[in-house]
């Protein structure tokens, strides 16, 4: 069955744009794929890939000190390798950092099957990270909401991206 | 085999305007960075880092590109890490030194020896990962000859030091500690390479 796309890469893109993000560290994923190849075309923005997902938080932490301002990009998975990283050079150094992560299974029609989808909010929730979450590209300004709140709580602030990108 | 305090003096002796990014033995309140720094705004101690201080230093390395950062990591700290190698390499800063203090062991949790201790080789690691330029000293006074041509390579450049493990026991939670909070640093690091 063919997928019809609501979220487009270049509604995201916009967005990182409007909030000034210098840096995309990011593993890639499913979710994501279509934005790699704009991002990499796209000169006011610099891509980090990384190997593990745990580097983008630290990778960012070193960014946000030198003055840049960096946003994460990666898959739910990568949130829980992530952990000690977003405890130690998130929570504890107060970085303002947007994360936008793949919501890999979720299903807001069924119950979701895939346990990346099921720990994820919890996982959130028990760091007392807030988060939103995009589907459509009407949902995209959401993601200026989280660079408004990351700025002003000097927190990390998830951005759940819950659909895979149209071309 | 090198002490820390004189492998971190030298470095600290060269450092010119370079911010100094460290973790584990190499920025321990007793043996390490505190101890003999004359620029501590320009020290960013990565505390509980589990092996990222190699990727902070990275971003700090993208950010400010005109000015030179070191890294002080440790080999078990890297090797929790292997991948910042390639990230490193990818990403290519020619501002970045990554000086990593070899000793074999877990140091800072009792002396534990590292996987594949005295087996893997640290600059051979880097070479192949693609660094631009990779060295290893055991010898202090051949660190401290060689080390103006090692920061005129550009970067990213590995420096492996073999050091003396310096075993610390003692829990977390009765140690020393340093007054200037990880916070801190962050503030005054922040500030000093903006200016």
């Amino acid at each position: 069955m063919e997928r019809v796309a609501v979220l487009h890469p270049s509604s995201i893109i916009a967005e990182l744009k409007r909030n000034n993000f210098t840096h995309v560290v990011w593993l890639p994923d499913s979710e994501t794929n279509f934005m790699y190849h704009q991002l990499t075309a796209d000169p006011d923005v610099t891509l980090v890939p990384v190997c593990r997902e745990g580097e983008t938080m630290a990778i960012a932490a070193g960014l946000w000190v030198g003055g840049k301002k960096p946003v994460v990009l990666i898959q739910n998975t990568g949130i829980f390798e992530s952990g000690d990283s977003i405890r130690g050079l998130g929570l504890d150094v107060n970085q303002p950092l947007v994360m936008l992560v793949g919501y890999r299974g979720w299903d807001k029609h069924g119950i979701t099957t895939d346990s990346a989808a099921r720990f994820i909010e919890h996982i959130l929730h028990a760091w007392g990270i807030n988060y939103y979450l995009v589907e459509t590209d009407e949902h995209a300004p959401r993601i200026s909401m989280a660079a408004e709140e990351a700025e002003r709580t000097s927190k990390p602030v998830a951005v759940l991206i819950g659909t895979e990108f149209g071309a | 085999m090198i002490k820390n305090v004189d492998a971190v003096r030298i470095i600290d002796e060269h450092r010119g305007e370079a911010v100094i990014v460290t973790t584990m033995g190499a920025g321990n309140q007793s043996f390490g960075l505190p101890t003999v720094t004359h620029r501590q705004e320009l020290d960013l101690p990565v505390a509980g880092a589990m092996g990222k201080a190699s990727s902070v230093a990275l971003g700090l390395a993208l950010a400010v590109p005109d000015r030179k950062v070191f890294v002080l990591d440790g080999d078990g700290s890297l090797v929790m890490n292997l991948g910042t190698l390639t990230t490193i390499s990818n990403m290519a800063p020619e501002n970045l030194y990554h000086f990593v203090f070899e000793n074999g062991v877990y140091a800072v949790t009792g002396g534990q020896p590292i996987p594949a201790a005295g087996k893997l080789s640290f600059q051979g690691m880097a070479r192949e990962a693609g660094y631009a330029a990779s060295f290893e000293f055991d010898d202090t006074e051949e660190l401290a000859t060689n080390i103006d041509s090692v920061l005129k390579e550009k970067g990213p450049v590995l420096v492996c030091l073999r050091t003396v493990p310096e075993i610390e026991n003692t829990p977390v939670q009765f140690r020393e500690k340093t007054s200037r909070t990880m916070r801190m640093a962050i503030e005054e690091v922040s500030t000093a390479v903006r200016a």
